[in-house]
């Protein structure tokens, strides 16, 4: 037997406060292991215009690189407290800021591991499908070797590796089309 | 060789990224085609809020606040299932709409209606092992807005839902069944004929309570598990 996949809708622009919950930007309370850091995502448009309606989520590993879900059956210690699921809106800067900790490793299933990244669901007004991409870390040695990043073309990499702002926050910017398309991914 | 753990929808099963006819989409679209990936530990796993106190009126839109909302109230329930017809069982379900007068609770709505101060118009509730859920609210209104000339939106709860995987997230509008708007919406529309059906819920006599409330009927699906599941 084979059901019809409900087809997705956009989130619109009033969800913030009807949708419970929808701030959710401080992932990892006190005695969470591993390196606090702080993400600033910009959400822009095709022409450079700030998305101040937009809704963008995160899902990440812990410091030791272990996903809160039974599907990651690995033998990796689990925080208390750190289930690694982050959701904001952007504000009228277009901005959504997360404070959580610098996620640690996990395996490539044919093998050697993926550089250390969050992944981001973009949801915005004119947005009809959840858009899929991922955070990485400007500086990591890694990315070299990620078996992601090897599939996107060179010059578009740069959308994907959040860069260090003088204050020490990690920023992203995310757009949405235009010249410096992000790249999404179909999962 | 790596096996995808969820199935990948087939073509005209969501709508384009880019429906002109949705004003909204052209510059909030990507032009380039998403890159296709494996489905890592990354994408197969996902928040399951195992850990959110989810309180036992939070279903109950029409209790939310010191007195009875103004509408019509309505009970609007279903089960999160997958394409093969296997519950998701836990799912937390997650709702918002507009009040019976098309007033959204939230300061960027300046449709001139009424807001009413017993209608907040957001719910959440975990679904039972059998991936049903239920909620009670009232049937919220059209309204109009800017997209083209005489733009009213069809009546519409919206959905959120996340499944077993960051892969299978899901936000969503339910219609009503047999909306005349529906043929004008260019959201509605923007999901191809034989698939944008599914977006209506079924009027459901059965469930209906005598004396006190219609009932609607919508079932969730949700991205299906491939046969052999990926091993880690």
């Amino acid at each position: 037997m084979s059901s019809g996949l409900t087809p997705s809708q956009t989130i619109g622009p009033f969800y913030w406060g009807t949708l419970v919950n929808s701030c959710r930007a401080d992932l990892a309370p006190p005695g969470v292991a591993g390196e606090r850091i702080e993400l600033v995502l910009s959400l822009h448009d095709a022409e450079g215009a700030l998305v101040s309606d937009g809704l963008i989520e995160i899902w990440q590993a812990n410091s030791h690189g272990r996903y809160n879900h039974p599907d990651d059956r690995r033998n990796l210690p689990l925080d208390p407290g750190f289930e690694g699921f982050g959701r904001a809106s952007t504000d009228a800067k277009g901005e959504a800021r997360f404070a959580t900790v610098r996620p640690g490793r996990v395996p490539w299933p044919d093998g050697g591991m993926q550089a250390a990244h969050v992944n981001l669901s973009i949801f915005a007004r004119g947005v009809l499908n959840r858009l899929a991409t991922r955070l990485y870390f400007d500086g990591d040695p890694a990315l070299g070797e990620d078996p992601v990043l090897k599939r996107v073309d060179s010059k578009r990499r740069a959308s994907l590796i959040a860069r260090r702002d003088p204050a020490g926050a990690w920023r992203l910017p995310v757009h949405l089309g235009g010249a410096r398309e992000t790249v999404f991914f179909d999962l | 060789m790596n096996q995808d753990t969820y199935r990948r929808p087939a073509t005209g099963q969501h709508p384009p990224n880019l429906s002109p006819d949705y004003k909204s989409t052209p510059l909030r679209s990507p032009s380039q085609a998403a890159i296709v990936l494996p489905q890592t530990l990354s994408e197969i796993t996902g928040p399951l809020l195992a850990g959110e106190s989810i309180g036992a009126l939070e279903n109950d839109l029409t209790r939310q606040r010191s007195g009875e909302p103004l509408g019509e109230r309505i009970v609007v329930h279903g089960r999160v299932l997958d394409e093969d017809g296997r519950p998701v069982p836990q799912a937390v379900v997650e709702i918002w709409q507009c009040n019976a007068a098309g007033r959204y609770h939230h300061s960027g709505d300046q449709h001139d209606a009424p807001l009413d101060p017993n209608f907040f118009g957001g719910g959440r509730y975990r679904a039972g092992d059998d991936g049903s859920y239920q909620f009670i609210t009232i049937k919220p209104g059209a309204y109009p807005w800017k997209n083209h000339h005489n733009a009213w939106r069809p009546a519409h709860i919206h959905f959120s839902l996340f499944g077993p995987a960051f892969a299978t997230r899901l936000i969503t509008q339910m219609y009503f069944p047999n909306d005349p708007l529906l043929a004008f919406d260019p959201i509605y529309k923007s999901v191809p004929p034989g698939a944008r059906e599914r977006l209506q819920a079924a009027f459901d006599i059965e469930a209906t309570r005598p004396e006190w409330a219609l009932a609607y009927r919508f079932d969730i699906v949700l991205r299906g598990r491939n046969a052999t599941p990926m091993e880690n």
